[in-house]
């Protein structure tokens, strides 16, 4: 097992239109994206959603056998999914066993299902993929900066979670150089019943969490340092700015909403 | 001389299909001899630290073969895992990897994972703890109270408690105050006199590892340019140079009188052979 491997919410830095687009209209569009495709239903939907997802994954140049790895951790999910879909949805059924039944509603509600949520995942690990951290969370703070007039503490909520965000690789990499180390002195992660794999962890989790304290003290200090005292009135390196395409990428998320809930009233 | 650990080919290429994706080793033929005192050098991402990963199993080659006493290590399972006793590895900053409540039960996790009885748990812990200058009453206390530097030597203890053939040390001088750097040295030269044991000292100080080894290797880029005594490495002076490494500065100096049209034997690096030289260079001239 490598953790190194994991590549969920990882960020992989490039120079494409769709890295280029300012992080508020990227969470948008994943937003209308995932309204699309909830509202969406029959065939002619799901392709142009198709289609949609795979010319901005080509934009993004990012290689789809690396979107297929994001994919296996919940591919469980997705087939347990199809299984409940197939026996449990009433209609005509084409095959029956005892109380097992398929009907052909379900599997069609079953296929569905599967397309729904793999293309739920990659658009969100399109957002993930194509945007740094750090980006994420201005972008996410500014959108969220109304709430700071209803004492939501938008900009605290934000900063954890940038700083979350911040820590998980370093945390991984800390992760994976304890376990080297104990394993250099025999430990054994992988094999053993549950109990045992559950005390093993035992010499991983000590080290782990007295250094992530460690760096958590740290950290608090550097920023004392530098008279960090809060939101108010603190200026970014970053600034934000709507520019042309992301105009033009916010109407294409409207448009793809509005043609999905075209044919649904169509019913094609 | 036969090799007690070597690497044939051996190449190792992180995140492969990531844009991320770069090789760490290309085809690198490393060999340690049985009782020898190596020295590993090399800069921050040469490939030093990969290397010595793949010498006890803990990565895994993508392509090439680890040979440890002639056998391939990736052999079965179990191989794999006894090379794990036989070749121990400490690694950089060992003080971050202690987690048990007692100095004790910590030194004590690898000779357990042995599934050694308790007398010779009891046997191992405390003569490596003798190995590293840890006196008997500090094998009672909790880890966490004690000061870096003794952190770092229950940490070395915690290894040479499995008694392995072979220990690999990656900069166990880091951070340290030169009067730590200097016990924790001796205490390795004696583990290595002592059990005639293979040591690899991974170090970036020229000095550090002049002093102590027999032979050097150095590495670069994922490659090994150079090996051989310390002597003969530090011939290749404005290579070292040009990977960023340089040599030691005794040497420097030698070198800079000779350029400067001084008859001395240039190929010194340590001070003792420094005065020596010096010496004979003056005899020479009928000085002394």
């Amino acid at each position: 097992m490598a953790l190194k491997d994991i590549t969920l919410g990882q960020y992989f830095p490039g120079n494409t239109p769709i890295h280029r687009l300012d992080p508020r209209t990227k969470l948008l569009c994943t937003i209308l994206y995932i309204i699309a495709l909830f509202s969406a239903k029959g065939g002619a939907a799901y392709v142009v959603l198709f289609a949609v997802l795979c010319a901005c994954v080509a934009v993004s140049k990012i290689r789809p056998k690396v979107i297929l790895r994001g994919m296996r951790p919940i591919l469980f999910i997705i087939v347990l999914t199809a299984v409940l879909n197939i026996f449990y949805t009433p209609g005509d059924p084409i095959w029956q066993w005892k109380f097992l039944k398929i009907t052909v509603e379900g599997l069609w509600a079953a296929f569905f299902m599967v397309l729904r949520i793999s293309f739920l995942i990659t658009g969100t690990f399109l957002l993930t993929y194509t945007t740094s951290p750090i980006m994420l969370t201005d972008g996410l703070e500014k959108l969220l900066g109304p709430l700071k007039k209803v004492r939501v503490p938008v900009h605290e909520l934000s900063m954890m979670m940038s700083i979350a965000l911040r820590f998980i690789p370093t945390l991984i990499e800390e992760t994976d150089k304890i376990m080297s180390a104990q394993k250099a002195r025999g430990a054994d992660f992988d094999t053993g019943n549950l109990f045992q794999k559950a005390r093993a962890l035992v010499p991983l989790l000590v080290p782990l969490f007295i250094s992530a304290f460690r760096r958590a003290d740290e950290l608090a200090t550097a920023m004392e340092c530098r008279c960090y005292h809060g939101g108010e009135g603190r200026t970014r390196l970053r600034q934000l700015r709507y520019r042309g395409s992301d105009i033009a990428a916010l109407l294409g998320g409207c448009a793809l909403v509005a043609v999905v809930a075209v044919l649904r009233t169509l019913g094609i | 001389m036969d090799a007690i650990i070597q690497t044939e080919k051996l190449s190792h290429i992180y995140s492969t299909g990531t844009p991320f994706e770069h090789a760490a080793l290309e085809e690198v033929d490393f060999a340690a001899y049985r009782g020898e005192y190596l020295g590993i050098i090399g800069r921050t991402g040469s490939g030093k630290s990969t290397l010595i990963q793949h010498l006890n199993g803990l990565l895994k080659p993508t392509s090439g073969k680890v040979l440890f006493e002639g056998k391939d290590i990736w052999e079965t399972k179990e191989r794999t895992h006894q090379t794990r006793f036989q070749v121990g590895l400490v690694f950089q900053y060992p003080e971050y990897q202690l987690f048990e409540e007692t100095v004790y039960k910590d030194i004590a996790f690898g000779p357990r994972n042995m599934k050694l009885d308790e007398g010779e748990v009891d046997r191992r812990v405390r003569a490596a703890a003798a190995f590293v200058g840890l006196s008997g009453e500090v094998l009672e206390k909790s880890p966490f109270e004690l000061s870096g530097g003794q952190k770092r030597r229950v940490a070395i203890a915690g290894v040479i408690a499995m008694e392995p053939a072979v220990l690999i040390l990656d900069e166990p001088t880091a951070g340290l105050d030169p009067v730590g750097v200097e016990s924790i040295l001796g205490n390795i030269r004696d583990y290595h006199r002592a059990k005639n044991a293979t040591i690899l000292l991974v170090s970036h100080s020229m000095e550090e590892v002049a002093r102590s080894v027999d032979r050097l290797v150095v590495v670069s880029k994922g490659r090994i340019p150079f090996s051989g005594a310390p002597r003969e490495v530090f011939a290749h002076g404005d290579e070292l140079e040009a990977m960023g490494l340089g040599v030691p500065q005794v040497t420097r100096v030698f070198h800079r009188l000779r350029a400067m049209g001084v008859d001395i034997d240039p190929s010194v690096y340590t001070i003792d052979q420094a005065r020596a030289a010096v010496r004979d260079y003056l005899a020479g001239k009928g000085a002394v």
